[in-house]
């Protein structure tokens, strides 16, 4: 593999081409919206987190926007994520802890410079990004709807 | 007739820049990122090395021979690229780059208008509803301390249009450039589009109505034959790091009274303030690196320079316009230019571009290369960007054309 396909795997061409959630929920029930931008490039994001009502789970993650095919698959793989494991938990969100925990760990894999790789198990078609912590200048890319997600569940 | 690319030596030359030598991701170096900073020469590593390995001291004090010997090179090397740029060497000041001599002018003209000056400085004085008229295609840094002087001073901020090929609107210019005015501060080349702007009319206009002209030469002064007493602008700032030079330096040239004039940072000169004076003392090392970098130039001949990279810069654009999904921005026909281009691919962001790029050992600038108001002006929040150098090859020129034919391909655009 050479390092364009280490960080360019087809299943994050594939998100950025077909992204998951990239349409904005409405604000019903218990949500919170956050707006990241990448002032370098100029790549922004908007996500909004829906929760339960004790604000325990996390029930869905919706966002827009517009940046680079690791920003667009990562907010998508994101959304597919929370998406995928609140099925598993019979449709009834994921908790925040193991939400917490997810983009603590994202984040330490992707500033990791290649050292700590993302299982599959944890953070589903999310570990393709692995390769992303090898190229620094694009950690951020990945980095932006994690950090949306980050800062609108503090609000939520 | 001899083609530009004859004129230079081109074998000769790249074995004058050490990095060239470099493998970026174990392909050879296609460095087509001047535009953002230069790669230097080795008479420039060298000229620095040797100041400091036996001339380095304290200049403008200390009676001993070695101070002496600093003093004369510092000298020595405003006097050189003073001359560059068709200067005297007391209308030169030392910065440490052209952001710091765009916000020096500000600064003192906002001195000025606090009423801290001498008499003589009560000239540049802003009131308010008083115009400080830029354009589309600035540079943040040639727009930024404008905004913030304005907010200091009540003045307004008013922007010539570009047209969709990115030149200047001259109609535009005409319309807002009037008796309000009080400076007009533009670009030489714009650092997105590679176009010359039409100084002569500007200044015609600003001169008309008795404006103040502050030049942005970044991008021209290591790229064409540049004269500021002849182009008539009042300030001109320039970077080294550009320039094949050092980073940290950079220049202000002004017009010997107004300079004389501005205060307090400026008190005539090369005299600046404490403050400022302290640490343009410090910049001694790469005075002498950028000297070395101007007598680098000038022994190729700016002429033929620019000639050749504008040939380059027709090259990577006629060559882009050719691409499937390539848009260029600031395809004008017929314009003065140097070796730059950008460009937007349908459907692949600027970053994976570069970044594919990147891979075949080409390094380009991605991004809104800190000019926003241009890339909205055209629609984008982003682009790709090619600038070539003394040492670019039309190799290099068809590998980045072959590049970006591939690179919809690759992130599946047409899909």
């Amino acid at each position: 593999m050479n390092g364009l396909e280490s960080l360019y795997q087809e299943l994050i061409l594939d998100h950025s081409k077909r992204p998951h959630g990239k349409e904005l929920a409405d604000e019903t029930g218990r949500t919170a919206t956050s707006l990241q931008r990448n002032p370098v490039c100029g790549d922004e994001i908007t996500l909004r987190v829906r929760v339960s009502d004790d604000g325990e789970r996390v029930l869905d993650v919706t966002w827009d926007g517009a940046g680079c095919s690791i920003s667009q698959a990562s907010a998508s793989m994101l959304s597919a994520l929370v998406d995928e494991l609140g099925e598993e938990a019979d449709g009834d969100g994921m908790p925040r802890a193991d939400v917490d925990a997810r983009i603590e760990g994202f984040r330490a894999a992707l500033r990791s410079r290649g050292t700590v790789p993302l299982d599959e198990e944890t953070f589903a078609d999310a570990a393709a990004l692995s390769g992303v912590s090898k190229f620094t200048a694009r950690v951020k890319c990945a980095m932006l709807a994690w950090v949306a997600l980050e800062d609108a569940l503090e609000r939520a | 007739m001899t083609s530009p690319a004859s004129v230079l030596d081109l074998a000769a030359i790249r074995a004058d820049f050490p990095i060239l030598d470099e493998t970026l991701n174990g392909q050879p170096l296609i460095y087509l990122d001047s535009g953002a900073t230069a790669q230097k020469p080795r008479v420039v590593l060298d000229a620095e090395i040797d100041f400091l390995t036996r001339n380095n001291s304290a200049v403008h004090r200390g009676a001993h021979t070695l101070a002496a010997e600093a003093t004369e090179l510092f000298e020595d090397a405003r006097a050189t690229v003073a001359g560059f740029v068709g200067a005297a060497p007391d209308d030169l000041v030392w910065t440490s780059g052209a952001t710091a001599a765009i916000n020096l002018v500000a600064y003192a003209i906002g001195n000025a208008t606090a009423g801290r000056g001498a008499p003589a400085s009560a000239r540049f004085a802003l009131a308010p509803e008083d115009e400080i008229v830029v354009t589309e295609a600035e540079h943040h840094a040639n727009l930024i301390p404008w905004q913030e002087l304005a907010a200091r001073t009540g003045a307004v901020i008013r922007a010539i249009r570009v047209h969709d090929d990115a030149t200047l609107d001259p109609a535009h210019a005409a319309s807002v450039i009037s008796e309000r005015t009080r400076v007009v501060a533009f670009t030489h080349v714009s650092n997105v589009s590679g176009i010359v702007s039409p100084v002569a009319e500007l200044v015609d206009l600003a001169r008309d109505v008795g404006a103040l002209t502050v030049l942005d030469a970044c991008q021209s002064a290591p790229h064409l034959p540049v004269d500021f007493p002849a182009l008539g602008v009042d300030l001109a700032a320039f970077s080294g790091h550009k320039l094949l030079g050092p980073y940290g330096i950079g220049a202000l040239y002004g017009r010997s009274e107004i300079l004389e004039a501005l205060p307090p940072f400026l008190t005539g000169g090369s005299m600046i303030t404490d403050v400022t004076i302290e640490s343009a003392e410090y910049l001694v090392s790469q005075a002498v690196g950028l000297a070395a970098a101007v007598r680098y130039l000038e022994g190729l001949d700016m002429g033929a320079v620019h000639a050749r990279e504008q040939d380059l810069g027709n090259r990577m654009i006629a060559g882009l316009r050719e691409i499937p999904g390539v848009r260029v921005l600031g395809d004008a026909e017929g314009v003065e230019r140097v070796g730059l281009a950008s460009f937007d691919v349908t459907g692949v962001h600027a970053h994976d571009v570069g970044q594919f790029l990147d891979a075949r050992g080409i390094a380009v600038r991605v991004g809104h290369h800190c000019a926003k108001p241009l890339h909205r002006r055209l629609g984008l929040t982003a682009s790709v960007r090619a600038s070539a150098s003394v040492f670019t090859t039309d190799d290099d020129i068809t590998a980045l054309l072959e590049g970006v034919s591939a690179v919809r391909d690759y992130f599946g655009a047409d899909e």
